[in-house]
């Protein structure tokens, strides 16, 4: 009986000493905001999008151009109009979306050079 | 009559029945519009016919595609893009003057693919010649071999893009046709303002469709492609030069 307790009470204090050194590492490492702006699911699960939304816009993106395939699943125009600020209407800038994950990770972020990082006023207009 | 020439009668009327029924099922192909889930095909070949003889001394066309597709300078006329431009013709003799617009020509052969070293330049299955700025270095090859000087390239950093029209510094860029709008089953910018501002003098269409008015005026009326001699089939057509 003894032993079972002591085994319960070293248990329970492993999974403390845990989410203690997960909440130091937090405070040391400025973990990025990310403010989802509009709705409860994106296209594919969080998890997906994290891994694979590169691969999802490269796919997309040469479908697009070359073939002429105008889906708007995957498109980077339905990125941005759900996940741009609404204070700024963009992705990028301090806080936003896309910029926020990518300047955290130190990942050059290129589609913006070309692209509109802008939520097109039509769909701005809408009340979310 | 015996059962081979019965047969035979059958086989007969069977091909007549197929050939009657064919061009309509061609027809009805041809007809329908493509959805955004669909590729472009080769079924098409977008085209545009422009009667010069119509066109105005305006610029709208040009002001329209520019507007539509965000093209905006830095007041340097060298190097700022230019997707469409009016080009005055005048003959020295006789003093006689024509104006028309002019804009990459979207040929069957098109010069700027064949020389581009990686891929970038292209041929959509529809006839309408793009470049991927994906995979564009911008060595600006494909300027020097259009014959109709319809390509830009884009000197300084871009802001202010149409989410349907992306640009950047470093590619090189043209008329696209408006490929978004025709995509979406629209006419091209230039084509819309000249008929509703303009000397009503374009007609954008598909050349394959015999039901189009494009297809039957290149049936009916005389036109030239700009430096026919170089027979690279282009999409852009003119009457009246």
């Amino acid at each position: 009986m003894m032993r079972i307790a002591t085994g319960i009470i070293a248990a329970v204090l492993a999974v403390a000493g845990f989410a203690d050194a997960g909440d130091q590492r937090a405070r040391r490492v400025a973990v990025p905001v990310v403010k989802i702006e509009k709705g409860d699911a994106c296209v594919a699960p969080t998890g997906e999008m994290r891994r694979d939304h590169m691969n999802m816009l490269l796919h997309q993106r040469d479908r697009t151009l070359r073939q002429g395939v105008r889906e708007s699943r995957f498109s980077l125009k339905n990125c941005v109009d759900c996940h741009a600020s609404r204070e700024t209407g963009s992705v990028l800038g301090k806080d936003g979306f896309c910029s926020s994950c990518h300047v955290y990770a130190s990942v050059s972020l290129d589609c913006f050079e070309c692209h509109t990082p802008l939520r097109q006023t039509r769909a701005a207009s809408v009340p979310q | 009559m015996s059962p081979d020439r019965r047969q035979f009668l059958g086989w007969g009327a069977a091909v007549a029945a197929g050939t009657a029924l064919a061009p309509a099922i061609r027809l009805i192909e041809l007809a329908q519009a493509r959805s955004p889930q669909e590729a472009a095909s080769a079924l098409q070949r977008w085209g545009l016919l422009i009667d010069i003889t119509k066109c105005a001394d305006c610029d709208e066309c040009v002001t329209a595609c520019h507007e539509e597709n965000g093209v905006t300078g830095h007041g340097r006329p060298g190097t700022d893009a230019q997707w469409i431009r009016k080009v005055s013709l005048r003959d020295k003799r006789t003093g006689y003057a024509q104006t028309l617009p002019l804009m990459c020509q979207h040929c069957e052969h098109p010069p700027c693919v064949d020389v581009c070293p990686t891929g970038a330049s292209f041929r959509r299955e529809d006839g309408i010649v793009l470049v991927d700025k994906h995979t564009c270095i911008g060595c600006r090859y494909c300027v020097m071999a259009c014959p109709y000087g319809a390509r830009s390239f884009v000197h300084e950093t871009v802001s202010g893009q149409k989410s349907d029209v992306p640009r950047g510094k470093g590619t090189v860029e043209s008329c696209t046709l408006c490929v978004h709008r025709v995509d979406r089953g629209e006419t091209p910018a230039c084509v819309e303002a000249c008929n509703r501002d303009g000397g009503k003098a374009m007609v954008f269409g598909d050349l394959n469709d015999p039901s189009a008015e494009i297809h039957r005026r290149l049936r009916a009326e005389l036109s030239t492609q700009v430096r026919a001699d170089l027979a690279l089939n282009t999409g852009v057509r003119y009457q009246g030069l």
